[in-house]
């Protein structure tokens, strides 16, 4: 028998949570449907706050009021709830792909075997997920505060960034991506199921702020502002046209910020919790 | 090294794996032998820290493996060949994997050529035919360098020039004093590869044992042995717990000895040998009788 030097402990490299970083780089960009999922989340968000803002000028061009250009609310055009209610879906949609992908290929014990550490396995994941839905959501964010107002610019009603409320309206639509990726990681990481995971998050992230809307009674009202969409839907608020009706119990700026940074916190705990303490 | 202590899994009522202590040794190769569902694929991810055990343990080099930060280096499995995502290609699974434990990507392409597929490269794994799957998954296990090496049912799906290829690469993994574990249900596969055998059946430690000493227990199991001194040979046999049944032209065919005991017996008594040849075409008849025994045996536990 012909001995070799095996590889010493001493040998191996110290682990780097870096090389974890790229690896799952590698992976989120190496399937096809990563920017197929991205590519057309971002044109149909853009296409429907652009068709906002460009039916709105038609309006405006073809109403003999001229106050009727008043009426229009230029920051809402570049905030149409639709279009963020597809940017939430695809966001967690780019999450729970990176996790359930894995679960229902069977590459998740093909990747605990060659890094047993699984809270740094998905910490990973969560990292990367994040900072690219973060992109994906400030792109988006950017894009449509920007052609939106361009836009209105030829009816002298389009807002600059400085306007109040519309840097944190952008901000907050670009975090919302995160947040809701997170959240997707965590249902996937519980549910490890691609149909299951992306049903039960068009249910709590879009349904569930529709089921509990109403004021007659304070927690239902609670519940939907403690909900993501309740939370951006405030954040995005032009604050120089105050809301007609603000409710009996509205929610304040920095509530609507503690809901968002709550539901993205929890997800990672739960998402880096579930996938340590159950086996693949 | 690869160290089984009263390893036990149970899943409700019942029981995967129970209690098997054993030790897989480098420098050889080692069969884990057993009928489907007794338990293999069970104790290999255990092995893994996929699944955690009931009770027990099992250490790799003396660690667990699960408190390694990185694995690749320690241990390379090919557990299941289908355990990669179809999206991406050979490549790019192989380099992701790579990048994570902190391994050259040159090493992508030295593996991905060592086993066949350095043309398939850029192609999609979806595409690929379980033979291929596998060649990629012994890749995969290659990549780090390990001294340690499992693998769950390689054979499935190879062609018959691959099947010799890798029995070829197991031999010389195993002469470069790596662990090489490797899981079969299939005797016949056993015999050209491995030195020793883990058997098991229903979850149950049958034999861990050198293959020749497994063969041997079989019942009617036999050594043919050739002597100018026959009836000398029958009697030193039949003292050591032989069953000898003389044939014509002094050849008689011995049961319950190893081809090894016999002729040290043989030498030992100063008995000349002619011809000493195990009918190893009855290794199978070993393990299924061995086997079949255990199912026979739980059963009876219910």
């Amino acid at each position: 028998m012909t001995a070799i030097t095996l590889p010493a402990a001493a040998t191996v490299p110290k682990p780097r949570f870096a090389a974890l970083l790229a690896a799952e780089w590698i992976k989120l960009w190496s399937l096809r449907s990563s920017y197929g999922v991205l590519g057309a989340g971002a044109l149909a968000s853009l296409t429907i706050t652009v068709n906002s803002a460009r039916s709105n000028v038609d309006l405006i061009s073809r109403s003999g009021n001229p106050e009727q250009r008043l009426a229009i609310d230029p920051m809402h055009s570049a905030f149409v709830p639709e279009a963020y209610q597809i940017l939430m879906i695809i966001a967690c949609s780019v999450g729970a792909l990176m996790v359930f992908g894995e679960y229902a290929s069977g590459l998740i014990r093909t990747t605990l075997a060659a890094v047993p550490d699984r809270r740094a396995v998905i910490a990973a994941k969560a990292v990367v997920a994040t900072v690219v839905t973060l992109v994906f959501g400030a792109l988006v964010a950017a894009s449509s505060f920007g052609l939106t107002q361009a836009i209105y610019h030829r009816h002298h009603i389009g807002l600059s960034i400085s306007a109040p409320g519309a840097l944190r309206a952008v901000a907050a639509s670009a975090l919302l991506a995160p947040v809701c990726a997170l959240v997707g990681m965590a249902f996937a990481a519980l549910i490890r199921h691609a149909a299951g995971t992306i049903v039960t998050a068009v249910v709590v992230l879009l349904l569930a702020p529709a089921l509990f809307q109403g004021e007659t009674y304070r927690w239902v009202k609670e519940i939907c502002n403690a909900m993501p969409l309740t939370a951006w839907d405030k954040l995005v608020d032009n604050p120089a046209r105050p809301a007609r009706y603000p409710g009996k119990y509205p929610e304040t700026v920095t509530e609507a910020w503690i809901v968002l940074a709550a539901w993205a916190l929890t997800s990672a705990i739960v998402a880096v919790t579930v996938v340590h303490r159950r086996d693949p | 090294m690869i160290e089984a202590r009263e390893l036990t899994r149970r899943y409700g009522p019942v029981t995967a794996v129970d209690r098997l202590t054993f030790t897989v040794r480098p420098g050889q190769v080692t069969g884990f032998l057993g009928p489907n569902g007794a338990g293999k694929s069970t104790t290999l991810r255990m092995i893994l820290g996929l699944t955690t055990p009931t009770s027990g343990n099992v250490t790799v080099g003396g660690r667990r493996f699960r408190d390694l930060p990185r694995g690749l280096r320690h241990v390379g499995a090919l557990l299941d060949a289908h355990d990669v995502h179809g999206g991406r290609s050979a490549a790019a699974h192989l380099t992701a994997m790579a990048v994570s434990n902190g391994i050259p990507r040159r090493r992508v392409t030295e593996v991905l050529a060592e086993v066949g597929l350095a043309a398939a490269a850029r192609r999609r794994i979806g595409g690929f035919s379980l033979g291929m799957k596998q060649r990629l998954g012994i890749a995969a296990a290659l990549l780090g360098d390990p001294p340690v090496l499992l693998f769950d049912e390689p054979i499935n799906g190879l062609d018959p020039e691959g099947v010799l290829w890798v029995r070829g690469l197991f031999r010389k993994l195993a002469a470069q004093g790596r662990t090489v574990f490797v899981s079969s249900h299939l005797m016949s596969e056993m015999e050209n590869t491995a030195d020793e055998l883990v058997v098991v059946g229903r979850g149950r430690l049958i034999a861990a044992e050198p293959l020749a000493t497994f063969a041997a227990r079989a019942t009617g199991q036999a050594v043919a042995v050739r002597s100018p001194d026959a009836e000398t040979l029958a009697k030193v046999l039949t003292a050591a717990g032989a069953t000898v049944l003389p044939q014509r032209d002094r050849l008689c065919t011995v049961t319950g000895l190893t081809a090894a005991r016999i002729g040290d017996l043989a030498h030992d008594h100063r008995v000349p040998l002619h011809e000493l040849t195990p009918q190893t075409a009855s290794l199978e008849d070993a393990f299924l009788q061995l086997t079949a025994g255990s199912v026979e045996f739980t059963g009876d536990d219910r």
